[in-house]
């Protein structure tokens, strides 16, 4: 008799969804479905909008990462006006990005994963979330919310809003940073450097090799990759050149104002979010997992395969150590939660050299702007992976036609992929239990949509 | 006894929830006095049986039930009105959940150009059908739960401020109904105000506005509605500077667009300012785009198919 397990709705993750695993007659897992439920339209309910006001509108497209809409959309509207932004204006802008970075991999690590690290997959779901995760381990858990909370005030204090800001304007930011926040800041990011560093260790020495059997077999694909790169070939979230990596490690790069060249959108019939592929592979579209085509990945492990290395020190020792011990690129899907914590050590460190370069606190943060018909792409690394913003304007500086690339939705493939090798992998004979299916959902959340 | 909790998301960005989860270290003292029984953001409690086995979305009882964002499909629908069975008291969370949001803005159009769009772009594959296969179908319209469910409690803001999250459930503990009062953003505004502007003509916010030296205190910055700006404080509730007060936006020198929805629940944000506009002697015709000043409260009907821009 076959039958359909629902897990709905895929849970400690961010967005809508729910996995349809079909089994056979003899309880083998015959298809397996993760459908995407919500459908908004930013595309179509931004046109006719003054673009100055599209950055404070598309931060709603997502609460966790409102900071990297806010900047790809400004981004954009930059272009599509001719501005330049001042020196001072692009730091702050980069400033509040990387800081929000860092507080989202908090939130995933500890937040998110962690339960499934802590308190073991196949605990019941009653303790295996952040409460239980407190209970466990208290020290912890109280340094991991006041680490967040400090980063989100830093977020707050200065620019109004940490989530769903209006900081950034087309032209720059809107204020200087002042000489007194910057000490005020300073030795709080440090301090969150050093936990991001304390974070890492203790996932090293505590929590991956625990897991490093469920690391080698739980989500595995095969895929290509896609990230930001700088013009010395760094990983840069804020912004440069795209790459896409092909699965031998080949890649091409590009300027994303060309990403049309590069990127397509398969539809399916079972799902509302729409699924990106390497158009410049020439090879179509397929989510089969054993011959998929296509289907590359993004966030922090993606990121971290396409650059040639981190801009900052101790970010660069840990990409050695991990690229020593799994290679470039790495492909197991577990090793995105090491990746996202060793980018949480480059955000902080990029914010540490942003507040000391001395042009943050310059006045000049705001370029005057006129409106008028354009076109620009405006494009980030957000956590889960590379934000596509491309708009045109008339000649008032109205929204004329929008297209979004949001990064989740890079993931959905990927993501589809790794459930099916998943279930494949676990469920067995009919047999299945909440641990099963709990791990199937692990493969979800590593790629933290 | 711990007071149960559920709480649920809906067309919601997560953003109301991560304010909850900003706590900070206050959200470890709210763990230790609310149960959740049924939190997707946090908690791994399925709609159908933890083996999902179950034919019917079931969330376990609980005193208070919590939900951000609006209804748009009908699987919104299923879940909002189980959480009305199952809950003593509703609170919706955020401005999608009480006015319908950003997302209301698809108000203006029907659920097909939406969708042409969306599955038109330059990189979308052209496809003969549109997905449907195992996911909800939209409504006509996106809606506030009090369209669709009994409604409690409002707390509205996107993202409401942490400090009035915690102020919410503190009060709840406590055996209190907690309300936001019936003010508006000005009345918490430290700005100066001369009582009429000079400006006739909106000037849109391409521009920094005056406020002086840097490091200026905000009080000594002049109104951004007298210098000619769009600053919706006089039609939007009050809250969003949290136990802080000044309001968040105008903190950062940018003028407010509405956030915490209109000052009382079924107020018209749009009929408002362009009441507060004509009186401040503006031209209303100078407003590039009307549709805008329900950006946060296009739900219960304000906003409708046909309603774009240059129509108010
Ligand atoms: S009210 Fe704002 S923060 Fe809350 S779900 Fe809606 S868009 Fe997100
Ligand atoms: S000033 Fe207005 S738009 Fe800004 S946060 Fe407050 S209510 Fe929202």
């Amino acid at each position: 008799m076959s039958r359909v397990i629902n897990i709905a709705p895929i849970t400690r993750i961010e967005g809508h969804a729910s996995i349809a695993i079909k089994l056979d007659a003899k309880g083998n897992v015959a298809d397996s479905k993760v459908h995407y439920q919500s459908l908004r339209g930013f595309e179509k309910f931004i046109e006719g909008k003054p673009a100055e006001e599209v950055p404070r509108i598309v931060n709603r497209i997502c609460g966790i990462c409102p900071w990297h809409h806010h900047t790809a959309s400004n981004k954009a509207v930059d272009l599509c006006f001719g501005v330049t932004v001042t020196p001072a204006g692009r730091k702050l802008r980069e400033l509040m990005q990387i800081i929000s970075h860092g507080e989202d991999k908090i939130l995933n690590f500890f937040f998110l994963a962690a339960p499934d690290f802590v308190m073991g997959p196949d605990a019941d779901y009653g303790v295996r979330n952040v409460i239980g995760v407190a209970k466990a381990a208290p020290e912890l858990a109280t340094k991991a919310v006041q680490m967040r909370y400090k980063a989100k005030m830093i977020l707050e204090k200065f620019s109004g809003k940490a989530i769903h800001p209006h900081a950034a304007v087309a032209g720059g930011f809107c204020k200087p940073l002042l000489e007194a926040e910057r000490q005020e800041f300073l030795p709080q990011i440090r301090e969150l450097l050093d936990f991001s560093l304390f974070t890492l260790g203790f996932a090293k020495a505590e929590v991956f090799p625990k897991y490093l059997d469920a690391v080698k077999v739980l989500g595995v694909i095969n895929t290509g990759f896609i990230g930001t790169v700088d013009e010395q070939g760094a990983l840069n979230v804020f912004g440069g050149n795209l790459r896409i990596m092909k699965p031998d490690g080949t890649f091409v790069e590009f300027d994303p104002q060309n990403y049309t060249d590069y990127i397509g959108e398969a539809v399916t019939p079972f799902s509302y979010g729409k699924y990106p592929y390497a158009k410049c592979w020439n090879e179509g579209f397929s989510l089969d997992i054993d011959n998929p085509k296509g289907i590359y990945r993004a966030n922090c492990l993606a990121r971290i395969n396409v650059a040639d290395k981190m801009a900052t020190p101790r970010a660069q020792a840990e990409l050695e150590e991990f690229r020593a011990a799994f290679g470039r690129p790495a492909q197991l899907t577990l090793l995105y939660h090491w990746a996202r914590l060793i980018e949480d050590v480059y955000a902080y460190e990029r914010a540490i050299e942003l507040l000391e370069d001395p042009e943050i606190t310059d006045t000049n943060v705001r370029a005057k702007v006129e409106p008028k018909a354009g076109r620009g792409v405006g494009c980030v690394e957000a956590p889960r992976g590379t934000l596509i913003h491309d708009y045109s304007t008339d000649d008032k500086g109205l929204i004329t036609r929008a297209n979004l690339i949001v990064g989740t939705t890079h993931n959905l493939g990927p993501i589809h992929m790794s459930v099916h090798q998943a279930a494949r992998a676990l469920i067995k004979d009919g047999e299945v239990n909440e641990g099963i299916l709990n791990k199937i959902e692990m493969a979800v959340r590593a790629y933290d949509p | 006894m711990a007071v149960k909790v559920a709480e649920e998301w809906l067309n919601a960005c997560s953003g109301c929830e991560i304010s909850i989860v900003d706590l900070g270290e206050r959200l470890l003292a709210v763990l230790d006095l609310v149960e959740f029984v049924h939190i997707p953001v946090l908690l791994d409690h399925k709609y159908y049986g933890q083996l999902g086995e179950g034919k019917h979305i079931n969330i376990p009882e609980a005193t208070v039930g919590i939900i951000s964002g609006s209804i748009r499909n009908h699987e919104h629908l299923e879940v909002a009105e189980e959480m009305r069975r199952k809950c003593q008291i509703i609170i919706a969370l955020g401005t999608c959940a009480t006015h319908g949001g950003i997302p209301a803005l698809a108000n203006s159009y029907r659920n097909q150009e939406i969708l042409d769009r969306y599955y038109h772009t330059e990189t979308t594959d052209k496809v003969d059908e549109y997905p449907s296969e195992g996911i909800p179908h939209l409504l006509d319209s996106v809606y506030a739960l009090d369209e669709k469910i009994k409604v409690d409690i409002y707390l509205p803001g996107c993202a409401p401020h942490p400090d009035q999250v915690f102020a919410a459930l503190a009060g709840l503990l406590a055996g209190e109904l907690p309300k936001l009062p019936d003010r508006s953003v000005c009345d918490q505004c430290p700005t100066v105000r001369e009582g009429k502007g000079q400006v006739k003509q909106l000037r849109r916010f391409l521009e920094a506005p005056h406020y002086g030296a840097p490091d200026e205190p905000i009080d000594k910055m002049r109104c951004l509605l007298e210098q000619g700006f769009l600053c919706m404080g006089s039609v939007t509730k009050a809250g969003c500077g949290g136990d802080k007060i000044v309001p968040r936006c105008i903190a950062a020198r940018v003028p407010c667009r509405g956030c915490y929805g209109p000052v009382q629940h079924d107020g018209n944000q749009l009929l408002q300012m362009l009441n507060a506009l004509a009186s401040n002697g503006i031209d209303i015709h100078s407003l590039p785009d009307y549709v805008s000043l329900l950006r946060f409260s296009g739900a219960h009907k304000l906003l409708r198919p046909g309603h774009k821009q240059k129509e108010a």
